[in-house]
């Protein structure tokens, strides 16, 4: 009736899996409790939940991206705790079993379920506003994806109360995946959160793809596109290109495990080593997926805080292009050290070194934008100067990694640990919570507190130096990745001090989440009353912030690059034109509906049940065909009803300013 | 300061309008959405294409077990494919049909082809089972896991776009052929001719290959 | 600080073995070659942010100037040619490190079959017919040929101040080539997390003289334990923290027939020599055949 689940599932006797089991089920009473005292389940249902409205979706995503970094975090001070005391005979508080969870939770997590809504909850907010469309091509679509993510993220949550999650690794390799080595339910939630979030992630690609394509205003040609939008273009192709071979490789291992396949079995003739081959052939065009809309976020900070253009616009594009097309071909850069032969070896490590040739030229084209500018030292500049510094670390020890001689010594050490975290935390995290600072006024009408943003930035610069620095030297002191305990004393100082790095980055995220919640508090005296409070040069800061619902009462025309710039110059950024009536699509609870579902779905299929996941899988079928039969999909806002709202807003702003 | 904008519309030619500012588009979401589902099968080309090179490196991995050449019937596997080609003959003559808007027309050329695909997958349910029940089910090696997933993909994808068709029937049969329903008839045709042109790959790499 | 420099042996900066020494140079030459770049980009982005600043008004200020043909050449000639450097380097460099490839000796090799099991390594010398549990010897200054396999999950055999770590996967037979020269003992470990039992999959790994290694030898024959088919299976099993273990006699097929376990035979003709079974048997049944007749 109920599979293989079973009240041994809740993990009892484990204390420290009930703690964190404990804090979520706390937090959780919290945030509905608090919901349902403030009777605000239907504002937010039909505001939010049940809303198509790219610039709600944005926000819902990071909101989910920032809940899932703690989650992500707590796994990371669990790590850096044991590992500072798991020396010689110590066996540390984690138990071999829930440590080898913590660190393929802390990857899963951090990977597809922290920078990726956090990137897709950005795309959604500025993209379509900074080429002054309405919102995306497919905005029910676009709802779809969001519970897709957000149902992938709760059954890894739900991994911790009920049952167990992987024991692999972030990416599963099998043998040690199959269900031979992995008989748990582990690989199974892995499996199936995976696969469920992945389809939004591909759908959110097709859909941005064709906002982007179709949907641009009037005048704005490919080389009048602003750059965040160019990399968010290329990173929706790569996510259409990359995300197919995650399904299927998920799919063969599904089919192993659940079928008796032999895909990758060590038995029946399976090949272990394809996984590997397909799961980086996805893999790597990911970190690319992560990165570039960071380049993006960077390109237009720079440009805005030095009060002035973009140096090398177009070499920025063909170098994104370029970064986009190579990211295909230097895949098997992370297993050298499987035996390939010289010749494979060898054109992988310089096809991997060649995309840092287009990736140095974004640095110096920031750095040129500087020069001869004025510099506002805001919080999102000071992050990008963080980021320069930092990621060019990373990249330099990412191409010694790419000689294959110099990854003979280094590969799964704990100095590729700190080479892709550096890379990770210092260019694409850094990005994103620049971006976060730099656009909140616009998704909220008042900007963050810049003080605690600050305190933020230094205590994650610190932090971040002082937690993975350590484990460069600890990569040459020849310790590996992933041990629960070792036995070597010169190593375990190195441990606690990243340890003490882990506690100062906590201190950057407890100032983040002081900050936000001090800006709310002081919303007023924050708030942004021009829709423009950094002089952008952007179309989305032509919008009040926040814009209304329909963006843009009449949508603009571009003549050059840096849109909104060239308006300010010529003085004619408002008009007082004629309106029309704008078309605009109404919200729906079926996208909802469908992610609610396929969490069930992915529950059942996870404990065997099968009769809920036939049920759930019906369901979410059924909900999509009744919604083609669904003729209200649409409404015009009137003329006169645009008019009315602009009227008010102006009024607004002037009784303000 | 609305002549001034009209002139600089005029001046840079971003578009020709009377009064200079962009009216609303039209927008041809129609045309968005038939050119969504062309790089929505984009991606599900990359998904073909890495279940082929899963069979491509597994296909000789038999474990001891039959392979190809041993298991295959061209002759049946060629009745199959005449199906789902006419099937797309059928389903081209549906599309004819809504150019005059003309329901009935389309009606009857969906439902023949639906038909055909029926007769596609139940042979093919048919070959599965009977080498499931032979002991060549995709447990048996490698090879079989991939010739399954490959070959069952495709079907899986093609019952899909049967259900497809019977709704869309449904809606042609009581809305008759709205610009909804075009768009939509001319995404299936997108699909249904997509999962022809994967067939012909999955005949000639799996089926003819084999036997060499 | 104290406590960390103190015991600060950068092991996989301190070669034992040409190998080693080799990737170390390749590092080093790597790191300053990109130094070259790395730092003055570093000390620039500080200085333009510093001089650039809002408030000092009197530093030039041109926001519309965003070309220069000059600095956009040089941006991307100055990464091209250091690539090219380093692009050559890695062809050269990988060539000669190939794992597969015989070390240059005049000195004999020796061979060490690998198998790494759930959670030990299990160590066999086809030509002593002797076989190990968690330790190795061999004489100093000799090229040791492993032959490396799993009968598990994907482990990695890896000795850090020897050099170059490779991949053991079941069905297959990866290689390296390494040698020590200086006597010592090494750590040695598996770099691919394998499951529970994973952090004390260690090894040492010792070289010595000539005369110490056949005494080592003579001590591993004395061993009152054998290695053969059937209580090989016992020793499969999984368990961890395994103590040293020595078997005076190892039955000659055993590494082959654990390929064998699980490679398709139906498929073996197309792989690469290297992992090819059939040929693998073969060589090793000749070899013994070769030396029972003499």
């Amino acid at each position: 009736m109920f599979g293989k689940l079973s009240w041994d599932a809740i993990p009892f006797h484990e204390p420290v899996a009930m703690g964190g089991v404990a804090g979520m089920v706390l937090a959780g009473i919290l945030v509905l409790g608090g919901i349902t005292y403030f009777k605000q389940w239907g504002y937010l249902y039909r505001e939010w939940f049940t809303s198509v409205d790219h610039k709600k979706l944005g926000v819902m995503y990071i909101v989910l991206a920032l809940v899932m970094l703690l989650r992500g975090f707590a796994d990371a001070l669990m790590m850096r705790a044991q590992q500072s005391i798991a020396n010689g005979g110590n066996e540390g508080f984690l138990h071999p079993d829930h440590y080898n969870q913590v660190f393929t939770a802390h990857g899963v997590i951090m990977i597809f379920f922290m920078a990726m809504p956090f990137m897709v909850g950005l795309m959604n907010i500025v993209v379509p506003l900074q080429i002054g469309a309405r919102d995306v091509a497919f905005p029910f679509v676009n709802s779809l994806s969001f519970w897709l993510t957000f149902a992938g993220a709760m059954l890894v949550n739900a991994s911790l109360a009920v049952g167990e999650f992987a024991r692999t690794g972030w990416l599963a390799y099998p043998p040690l995946s199959e269900l031979a080595y992995s008989p748990g339910v582990g690989v199974d939630y892995y499996i199936w959160a995976l696969q469920i979030s992945g389809l939004g992630t591909l759908l959110t690609g097709v859909n941005f793809f064709v906002t982007i394509v179709k949907m641009r205003a009037p005048g704005m040609t490919w080389m009048r596109l602003p750059i965040f939008t160019w990399t968010a273009l290329c990173t929706n192709m790569l996510i259409i290109f990359a995300f197919p071979i995650l399904t299927v490789t998920l799919a063969m291992l599904g089919a192993d495990r659940y079928l008796g396949m032999h895909f990758f079995t060590n038995d029946g003739g399976g090949n272990p080593m394809m996984y590997v081959n397909l799961i980086w052939a996805w893999g790597h065009p990911e970190v690319y997926i992560l990165i570039l809309p960071a380049f993006g976020v960077f390109s237009e900070i720079t440009s805005t805080f030095s009060s002035k253009k973009l140096f090398g616009y177009t070499s920025m594009v063909y170098a994104t292009i370029a970064i986009t097309v190579l990211s295909f071909m230097v895949w098997l850069h992370h297993f050298f050290t499987m035996g390939s032969g010289a010749n494979v070896n060898a054109f992988f490590g310089i096809s991997t070194m060649i995309i840092s040739i287009p990736t140095g030229v974004k640095i110096f084209n920031w750095m040129f934008t500087m020069y001869r500018g004025r510099v506002r030292m805001t919080t999102p500049m000071l992050w990008t100067i963080g980021f320069i510094i930092t990621f060019v670390i990373g990249g330099m020890t990412g191409v010694l990694l790419a000689v294959p001689g110099a990854d003979f010594l280094l590969h799964n050490s704990l100095f590729l640990i700190a080479h892709f975290h550096n890379v990770i935390i210092g260019g694409v995290l850094f990005g994103y919570l620049a971006g976060m600072t730099y656009w909140f006024p616009k998704a909220f009408g008042f900007r963050l507190h810049e003080g605690l943003g600050k305190v933020a930035f230094w205590c994650w610069l610190v932090g971040f130096y002082v937690a993975f620095m350590p484990l460069y030297v600890l990569g040459f002191m020849g310790m590996t990745r992933r041990m629960q305990h070792y036995q070597n004393d010169a190593w375990q100082a190195w441990l606690i001090l990243a340890a003490v790095g882990g506690l100062i980055i906590a201190a950057g995220i407890g100032a983040m989440v002081l900050q936000l919640a001090y800006s709310v508090w002081k919303r007023e005296e924050l708030r942004d009353v021009t829709g423009d409070p950094w002089g952008g040069r952007t179309l989305e800061w032509l919008t009040d912030s926040p814009p209304a619902f329909y963006n843009f009462a009449h949508t603009p025309v571009v003549h050059t690059l840096d849109a909104l710039a060239f308006m300010k110059e010529r003085g004619n950024v408002h008009s007082r034109e004629r309106y029309t009536d704008i078309h605009m699509p109404r919200n729906t609870a079926v996208g909802l509906i469908m992610g609610l579902l396929s969490i069930a779905l992915g529950f059942g299929l996870i404990w065997h049940i099968w009769w809920l996941a036939i049920l759930a899988f019906v369901g979410m079928i059924g909900s999509f065909i009744v919604r083609s039969f669904d003729d209200d999909v649409d409404y015009y806002v009137p003329a006169a009803e645009v008019e009315r709202i602009e009227n008010a807003r102006h009024l607004a702003m002037a009784n303000q300013g | 300061m609305s002549i001034a904008i009209h002139q600089q519309s005029q001046t840079f030619g971003a578009h020709p309008h009377v009064d200079g500012l962009d009216h609303e588009h039209h927008h041809d979401a129609g045309g968005n959405t038939v050119f969504g589902f062309w790089i929505y099968l984009m991606s599900d080309c990359l998904l073909f294409a890495s279940l082929f090179a899963g069979y491509a490196v597994l296909g000789r991995n038999t474990a001891g077990g039959p392979s190809g050449k041993e298991l295959f019937d061209l002759k049946y596997v060629a009745i199959e494919t005449l199906f789902l080609l006419l099937s797309s003959i059928t389903y081209g003559m549906a599309m004819m049909g809504t150019l005059k808007r003309n329901s009935t027309k389309v009606l009857i050329w969906l439902a023949i082809t639906g038909l055909f695909g029926l007769g596609f997958i139940g042979m093919e349910i048919n070959e599965f089972h009977h080498l499931i029940e032979e002991g060549n089910g995709p447990g048996r090696s490698a090879f079989l896991s991939a010739f399954f997933s490959l070959v069952g993909t495709h079907g899986i994808h093609v019952t899909s776009g049967l259900l497809w068709l019977v709704v869309l029937m449904y809606q042609v049969w009581s809305k008759g052929v709205t610009e909804t329903n075009r768009t939509r008839l001319m995404c299936l045709s997108l699909f249904w001719h997509f999962l022809d042109i994967v067939w012909i790959c999955v005949f000639t790499v799996v089926y003819l290959m084999g036997f060499l | 600080m104290a406590a960390l420099l103190s015991g600060c042996h950068l092991s996989v900066l301190d070669p034992k073995g040409q190998v080693a020494a080799d990737e170390k140079s390749l590092i080093i030459t790597a790191t300053l070659l990109m130094l070259v770049v790395v730092i003055p980009v570093i000390l620039l982005t500080l200085y333009f942010a510093w001089k650039y600043r809002e408030s000092n008004t009197e530093a030039t200020y041109t926001p519309d100037w965003s070309y220069s043909h000059r600095i956009e050449a040089v941006v991307w000639a100055v990464p091209i040619v250091i690539i090219l450097v380093l692009g050559t380097i890695t062809w050269k460099s990988t060539h000669e490190l190939d794992p597969y490839k015989p070390l240059e000796s005049s000195v004999k090799p020796i061979t060490i079959q690998v198998v790494s099991l759930d959670w030990k390594w299990l160590f066999i010398y086809p030509d002593q017919h002797i076989a190990t549990i968690n330790e190795i010897q061999f004489p100093a200054n000799t090229p040791v040929n492993f032959r490396i396999t799993s009968d598990t999950v994907m482990n990695v055999f890896f000795i850090p101040q020897l050099g170059s770590q490779i991949y053991a996967m079941a069905g297959m037979q990866t290689q390296v080539n390494l040698i020590a020269d200086t006597p010592g003992t090494y750590d040695g470990l598996s770099a691919n997390f394998s499951g529970a039992g994973f952090p004390d999959m260690k090894f040492t790994a010792t070289a010595s003289s000539q005369a110490d290694f056949d005494a080592w030898v003579a001590k591993v024959k004395a061993s009152p334990n054998k290695l053969g088919l059937d209580n090989y299976n016992d020793l499969a099993k999984p368990s961890q923290k395994d103590p040293v273990k020595y078997f005076s006699n190892v039955e000659p097929v055993l590494y082959a027939a654990v390929l064998d376990k699980y490679m398709d035979k139906s498929s073996g003709l197309k792989l690469a020599d290297k992992f090819c079974l059939p040929k693998v048997v073969a060589s090793v049944e000749a070899t013994n055949k070769d030396r029972a007749e003499k």
